[in-house]
């Protein structure tokens, strides 16, 4: 498979969960394990252009495709538009569900990159954010439509 | 969590897929994944080899007949069905699977697999009731047709029995639909669900209170025969943290005065 530009072979378990192949055996942790029950989004990932949560695929399933994480959203130290408004609004606190929240709103700007206010609380409905600041991570998002 | 030692095979032809299925007893399909995942991991099942549905271009695409006849592949996903121009023959397919779960669940999860695991609290099984959906069961011996009504049979259990799969979902034309469910929170798990189609005289299924659909038909679409018809039936309805039986029994009551309503609105 191809993760963020660049092409692995591994052979992998059947039970391998598409998560662990990557943080475990590509060593790409920038993608986070929150609750590991599909509820939670931290494990967002868009593969083959469609946004999936990583924990409830195998990484067998995942054989040939085309992955995108969170790694893949700067260019060297440029942050993304994306990025760049998650940290001028204060979108982040404890950080880990951002992961996942920078690839739910990335599917969304791509697929619609002037969502209305609606579209973006439906956009992030599967990510959870604990630490509750979902608002400044909703202006953020609406930034970087804004921006576009 | 890493899930306990488990098969895996991806079959191309539903064929292939079949004869896996039925050579081991052990072997169950894995479609979007969404649930048969998270069970794996609590334990709660350990199919001894998943047989991945992804592959078959035989339970994809959803189509629509000259006559009105809409028919489903049951490995269409919620967001292929709230994105179809076909599915919007029957609105309230797209309307209700946007109510599933998240984004990221909708792009994977299933209209089959949702009706396959038939948990109570799923949206489908009701909806497929009510609309009188017919469900066609591949098998060693070919192909048969069953009715939603006889489709469901148990929690957790369907007519899809050992080496069999659920290939399509076909729904009769001429109808008007409605839906209402409360949920835990926006989109959540349902508590109590109804589903209801219209043409002259109501059908109306629901959701959360039995082990599997309980269908109604109510003699007139009015509030008070459509409640009158909920209570005749004399509800058991299962009590938990989130709402106690006769909370429930009430809840079925308002939730299939709303989507009777919400059909008759449909039908204007």
């Amino acid at each position: 498979m191809t993760v963020d530009g660049t092409t692995y072979e591994r052979d992998v378990e059947a039970r391998k969960l598409l998560i662990h192949f990557v943080r475990d055996d590509l060593d790409l942790t920038g993608s986070h394990i929150g609750c590991d029950t599909g509820n939670c989004g931290a494990c967002s990932m868009i593969v083959d252009g469609t946004l999936v949560k990583s924990c409830m695929i195998l990484a067998v399933q995942a054989d040939g495709a085309t992955i995108e994480t969170v790694e893949s959203l700067a260019a060297g130290d440029e942050l993304s538009r994306l990025q760049q408004a998650f940290s001028d609004h204060h979108a982040l606190q404890c950080g880990y569900c951002t992961p996942g929240m920078l690839m739910s709103a990335t599917a969304l700007l791509r697929a619609n990159p002037s969502p209305s206010d609606d579209e973006i609380k439906k956009a992030l409905q599967g990510n959870i954010c604990r630490c509750t600041g979902y608002w400044n991570i909703f202006e953020a998002v609406r930034a970087a439509a804004t921006d576009a | 969590m890493l899930l306990r030692e488990v098969g895996y095979a991806r079959p191309e032809t539903l064929a292939e897929a079949v004869d896996l299925l039925a050579a081991n007893d052990g072997a169950r399909a894995l479609a979007g994944g969404q649930t048969i995942i998270n069970v794996m991991k609590a334990r709660a099942a350990s199919p001894d080899a998943l047989i991945d549905l992804n592959g078959l271009s035989e339970l994809k695409g959803i189509e629509l007949a000259p006559d009105g006849t809409l028919s489903i592949g049951a490995m269409a996903t919620y967001t292929e069905i709230v994105e179809s121009a076909e599915a919007r023959a029957r609105p309230i397919l797209g309307e209700v699977c946007a109510q599933i779960a998240d984004v990221q669940v909708r792009n994977r999860g299933t209209i089959g697999g949702n009706v396959c695991s038939n948990d109570p609290t799923n949206h489908l099984p009701p909806l497929m009731v009510a609309l009188d959906a017919r469900m066609t069961i591949a098998g060693a011996d070919g192909e048969r047709d069953v009715d939603a009504m006889d489709f469901f049979l148990g929690v957790y259990l369907t007519a899809v029995g050992p080496g069999e799969l659920l290939t399509r979902i076909t729904l009769p034309a001429g109808r008007a639909d409605g839906f209402a469910s409360i949920t835990l929170g926006a989109d959540g798990t349902c508590i109590c669900s109804a589903a209801a189609s219209v043409n002259g005289t109501a059908h109306v299924a629901l959701g959360c209170v039995d082990a599997v659909p309980v269908s109604i038909h109510p003699p007139s679409t009015d509030e008070e025969t459509v409640r009158q018809a909920v209570r005749e039936i004399g509800l058991q309805a299962p009590s938990d943290v989130h709402a106690s039986s006769e909370y429930r029994a009430h809840l079925a009551e308002v939730v299939a005065v709303r989507a009777v309503d919400q059909a008759l609105r449909a039908k204007r």
